[in-house]
């Protein structure tokens, strides 16, 4: 389903993210990207998104090679995922409601429409009831939540998520893990990078280790 | 269907972000308002002044004054010429003595008059063109004039002409007036947009990164400058209104003085469609330039 081949990231000013990284993930897997801060699990997974372009190499989604995509055409492209942004750019002075309704809103779907899959996604996450908040009332947790919650609400076929557990505690971090399995098992393709051991510590998921912008596992 | 949703979303957003900051929006229409009223209300002003000139003006009349010494038979052999041109309508003798008696009646100056030796006043033709054309009449003018025993021809619409000219100059100051004026206007507009899509960067970026489009992005502030233009349009016929509606009263009192009626006209439909029209487009105008220069710089990593 994504095949990254030979990928190299180079940002102006010539640091270097990634080099020469190749990895395939079959549909309906559940991969974990480990390695240390600032080893190249973000830029890797916003290459898959196309919200980066690669320097050199490329990415294949479904058959498209995306790198090689047109400027207008990356917007359709980028409503097919599900991203989970590790600082989870939430917009502060909209509800929790509008939030997660917003990229149904920006794919063009009837108001009703988008009303039952909100209410839908937020149930999912234990968000229900807090559909009129502002992301500040909600706790660390609360707001990673609401972040799976808009990630999903579309019901894209590749979720991707940059280290969503960073700040919460172990119990937490393992709550979140369990709903992105449950996901997994109804078919959708996860990629979750992480920097928590402990995290993928006897989980049964194929996980590949970046090393200073290079593969290690 | 989705793209009807699209722009009824985007308008919605638009009249909200209008009413989110009430005050700000008020000073821009009334600064849209006030801009374009100007030249506006000059427009409107010019406008009524040529028609007061049309309504006095009348028929296009040109007099002919013979030499004090022309007699009856060269009053018949200038019939004659007159009858036969094919510029010429109708065309009215006076005789001297005739004039002589309605400037005694008319002017109070019969005292005057009875004293000179013989009457001072040619004979005269009052000549009614076919048609009104300012070229047709001076080539009338030029013509005569060199008839035997014309001595002065006088083209009664002269200050017409005249009017009309430095009426047509009028008008030329207030189009460039207003070029000058939408020109500010726009760059308010873009000034304003730009602001807003500051405060706005962080929706924008988050939007971008999930999938949204140029366009859906560029759509509500599209809308926003438009509806503000078209909110200080209607402030400007507003403004434009309410002075007419101001000098009529004023002027109502001159009936009495000078039995005339001077009501001023209001703004046409067509005029007022027109100014609300571009006003919108200023507006959106603006939104577009700003939009369109600065949302390229917000691209998500």
């Amino acid at each position: 389903m994504i095949t990254v081949s030979h990928i190299s990231k180079r940002y102006p000013g010539g640091y270097e993210a990634l080099r020469d990284v190749s990895v395939n993930v079959d549909s309906g897997e559940m991969l974990f990207v480990t390695g240390h801060s600032g080893a190249g699990k973000t830029t890797l997974l916003k290459l898959v998104a196309g919200i980066e372009r690669p320097t050199r190499g490329s990415v294949v989604i479904n058959g498209q090679n995306i790198t090689k995509m047109g400027r207008a055409s990356l917007p359709f492209l980028r409503r097919n995922f599900g991203f989970i942004f590790q600082d989870h750019k939430l917009l502060f002075d909209r509800s929790v409601y509008d939030n997660t309704a917003l990229p149904l809103v920006i794919s063009g779907f009837p108001r009703r429409e988008i009303g039952r899959r909100v209410r839908a996604a937020l149930d999912k996450v234990g968000l229900l009831g807090r559909e009129k908040a502002r992301p500040v009332t909600l706790s660390g947790g609360e707001q990673q939540r609401l972040c799976i919650a808009r990630a999903v609400v579309n019901r894209p076929a590749i979720l991707l998520a940059d280290e969503p557990t960073g700040n919460l505690d172990a119990a937490y971090a393992g709550e979140i893990v369990a709903m992105f399995k449950a996901f997994n098992q109804v078919g959708v393709t996860v990629m979750i990078s992480t920097h928590d051991h402990g995290l993928i510590h006897g989980a049964e998921q194929r996980t590949i280790h970046l090393d200073h912008g290079k593969l290690a596992s | 269907m989705s793209w009807l949703f699209g722009h009824i979303d985007a308008l919605r957003d638009g009249v909200r972000r209008l009413l989110r900051q009430p005050f700000a929006t008020l000073l821009n229409v009334i600064v849209f308002g006030i801009a374009l009223a100007l030249p506006s209300g000059f427009y409107i002003g010019l406008d009524n002044v040529e028609r007061f000139s049309r309504q006095l003006t009348g028929e296009p009349q040109i007099s002919l004054f013979l030499a004090v010494d022309a007699s009856i038979s060269d009053v018949d052999h200038l019939k004659g010429r007159l009858q036969g041109h094919t510029a010429v309508g109708r065309y009215r003798f006076v005789h001297r003595d005739d004039a002589l008696g309605q400037l005694e009646r008319s002017s109070g100056m019969s005292g005057i008059l009875a004293e000179l030796d013989a009457n001072p006043l040619p004979h005269a033709f009052i000549v009614t063109a076919k048609s009104a054309s300012p070229d047709v009449l001076e080539a009338l003018r030029s013509e005569t004039i060199d008839w035997p025993k014309v001595e002065h021809v006088q083209l009664d619409s002269d200050w017409a002409r005249k009017l009309d000219a430095a009426l047509r100059i009028g008008k030329l100051l207030v189009s460039v007036l207003g070029i000058l004026l939408a020109i500010a206007l726009a760059a308010v507009t873009f000034n304003t947009i730009r602001l807003q899509i500051l405060t706005r960067r962080d929706e924008i970026e988050v939007s971008k990164l999930i999938g949204a489009t140029n366009g859906f992005i560029r759509r509500p502030f599209l809308y926003f400058g438009s509806l503000q233009g078209l909110l200080g349009g209607a402030a400007a016929w507003l403004i434009v209104a309410i002075a007419v509606q101001v000098l009529n009263l004023e002027l109502s009192n001159l009936v009495e003085l000078f039995g005339l009626n001077p009501r001023l006209a209001n703004m046409s439909l067509t005029q007022a469609t027109s100014l609300l029209g571009i006003a919108a487009l200023l507006g959106w105008l603006g939104a577009w330039m700003s939009v369109s220069r600065h949302l390229w710089q917000i691209d998500p990593h």
